[in-house]
């Protein structure tokens, strides 16, 4: 039996190519080595999520309609609008404040590999101490210091809170992407350094022409990590009454002001932060494997 | 030789009858350790001079000092007239007449061989872009890769990268060409298509300094022979000479463990 299925299968250490049997008999004996249990998430786990969520808000409903009010499902559904739309200003949070931190810290994870000391100690400083920063003081921090409107040449120019929150926000994901660049720049091997400078490119030539391209490829899975990240802390500008999902989720449970909703409508939420990010991360593993550092 | 106006201008002290390199009582410390103990020795324009030694003898270091790589400390070392020992030097002047070759290979991963072969002149030398395309395929030619202009450097052999490699520092027209170990990465079966390409540049006349553990090659294309040891110029000479009757105890020795 056991020779057959080798004959069958060859040897292999690919667990996909092995025989049913024999894969679940290593992934047990990987197991039994870790000491619990491996989870592996898949789509089909979302879905579970969904049904528990589903289940809750259908007991909910059970009692509620008991009550002769309106079920807890009728009452998610018609605030569903709502709270997506809210979910979808976090997103536009996420963006910008990707965007901002990518473009500041891209400068600043320059400035770390500068040949001058005091732009090299300056950028690392700057690096450390928002990398250390929790990111909810960073926002408090910037919703009180920056003023609510700019006055430019007679212009009033508004400065909402949620454009405060982003900046807020953006201010750890600089500091990380500032690391992600100076850890990839490094990374390059030196050799590429040397036959630039021996072909007589300048080290701003050098940099921009050779090291920079290379680094993206060892930049994207951790960046695409920081964005999950990032996503996931929008919610922090609820604390600061930016009206983004969380806002909107306490206001409409505060207007039902019914406690068995609490529970259908903060896992709403959790689905839909589970379906953006979740992906992202599957998709980041994915590249990591494929751009794995060859040495 | 001198391609643009700009060589020329900086030539204006050098003539041909001088020497392309010159090396005088040139010291290098890392720390401690001093890896070239007033090292002295002229190449002459076309001329191919090969420099041999055991490992650590500072030959490597040597060629990075031509071309203001690793700076030195003491003596003076001057390219078609420029002071390379000098807190003024233009770096980048002296280094667009200077080609290097590393054991490496260091190609652009992330360009194809064509354009790896046509960066540096398009972006240090600003040439047509039109005029560089077309010498760059010449220079395909001449190492023997027609054919794989558009490959990446991943996809092909460590003889084929170490040519593309020769052509990257020949497309800037340099004076004099510095190979560091270029076929110690090498297989055997691909050596001798590195060598090819070299001892046809050296009959064509570029003036070549090569650090090298093939004695054999050293002896067919070398004008001269120099052997270094703890940072010093043991013994030199042709390499007639040299390898048939060596005086020195160590170039003895070395040549024993070698030959």
């Amino acid at each position: 039996m056991r020779a057959a299925g080798e004959r069958l299968y060859g040897t292999t250490d690919l667990p996909v190519l092995l025989p049913p049997g024999e894969r679940l008999l290593r992934r047990a004996s990987r197991e039994r080595t870790d000491g619990v249990p491996r989870l592996t998430l898949k789509a089909w786990h979302g879905a579970v999520i969904a049904a528990v969520v589903l289940l809750a808000a259908a007991a909910a409903q059970a009692q509620g309609a008991a009550e002769a009010r309106p079920g807890v499902l009728t009452a998610l559904w018609k605030w569903v609008p709502l709270l997506v739309e809210g979910f979808l200003f976090n997103i536009a949070i996420s963006f910008l404040g990707m965007g901002i931190g990518t473009a500041l810290g891209t400068v600043l994870g320059v400035m770390q590999i500068s040949l001058l000391p005091p732009v090299r100690a300056g950028s690392w400083i700057v690096t450390q101490f928002f990398r250390n920063a929790p990111w909810l003081v960073l926002l408090f921090f910037c919703m009180f210091l920056l003023p609510f409107e700019f006055r430019v040449m007679g212009f009033v120019v508004p400065f909402p809170d949620w454009v405060k929150a982003t900046l807020g926000l953006s201010l750890p994901v600089m500091a990380n992407v500032s690391e992600i660049v100076r850890g990839a720049v490094q990374s390059i091997p030196s050799g590429q350094w040397e036959a630039a400078e021996s072909l007589a490119f300048s080290r701003r030539q050098t940099l921009v022409q050779i090291i920079l391209p290379q680094c993206i490829k060892r930049m994207l899975p951790p960046w695409m990590n920081l964005y999950a990240i990032l996503t996931m802390a929008t919610v922090l500008a609820s604390v600061v009454g930016v009206s983004e999902v969380m806002t909107l989720t306490q206001r409409v449970l505060s207007a039902e002001s019914r406690p068995e909703l609490l529970v259908p409508f903060y896992g709403f939420v959790l689905l839909l932060f589970f379906m953006y990010c979740y992906p992202i991360a599957r998709f980041t593993h994915k590249l990591e494997l494929r751009y794995v550092v060859k040495l | 030789m001198s391609s643009s106006s700009e060589t020329a201008a900086t030539q204006a002290t050098w003539t041909p009858d001088r020497p392309i390199v010159s090396i005088h009582g040139v010291h290098k410390r890392f720390g401690d350790f001093e890896v070239l103990r007033g090292v002295t020795f002229d190449v002459m324009k076309g001329d191919v001079v090969c420099v041999i030694g055991p490992s650590g003898s500072g030959k490597s270091t040597l060629l990075r000092c031509i071309n203001a790589l690793v700076p030195i400390d003491e003596g003076s070392i001057q390219v078609a007239g420029q002071e390379v020992h000098d807190p003024k030097l233009d770096k980048l002047a002296l280094r667009k007449k200077v080609g290097m070759v590393f054991q490496q290979y260091n190609l652009f991963p992330h360009k194809t061989a064509l354009q790896n072969v046509m960066m540096a002149p398009i972006q240090v030398l600003k040439q047509d872009k039109a005029e560089v395309r077309e010498r760059a395929l010449k220079l395909m030619k001449k190492v023997r890769l027609n054919g794989k202009e558009d490959a990446y450097p991943g996809e092909l052999s460590g003889g084929q990268q170490q040519r593309v490699a020769i052509a990257r520092s020949l497309a800037m027209n340099p004076d004099v060409m510095l190979f560091d170990e270029v076929t110690a990465a090498l297989d055997p079966e691909t050596v001798k298509e590195v060598l090819v390409t070299i001892r046809d540049l050296a009959e064509e006349g570029m003036t070549c300094m090569l650090v090298t553990h093939e004695m054999g090659f050293a002896r067919e294309i070398a004008d001269m022979m120099y052997f270094t040891d703890n940072g010093v110029i043991v013994e030199s000479g042709p390499p007639k000479e040299f390898f048939a009757n060596p005086r020195d105890a160590r170039t003895k020795e070395f040549l024993g463990q070698i030959l």
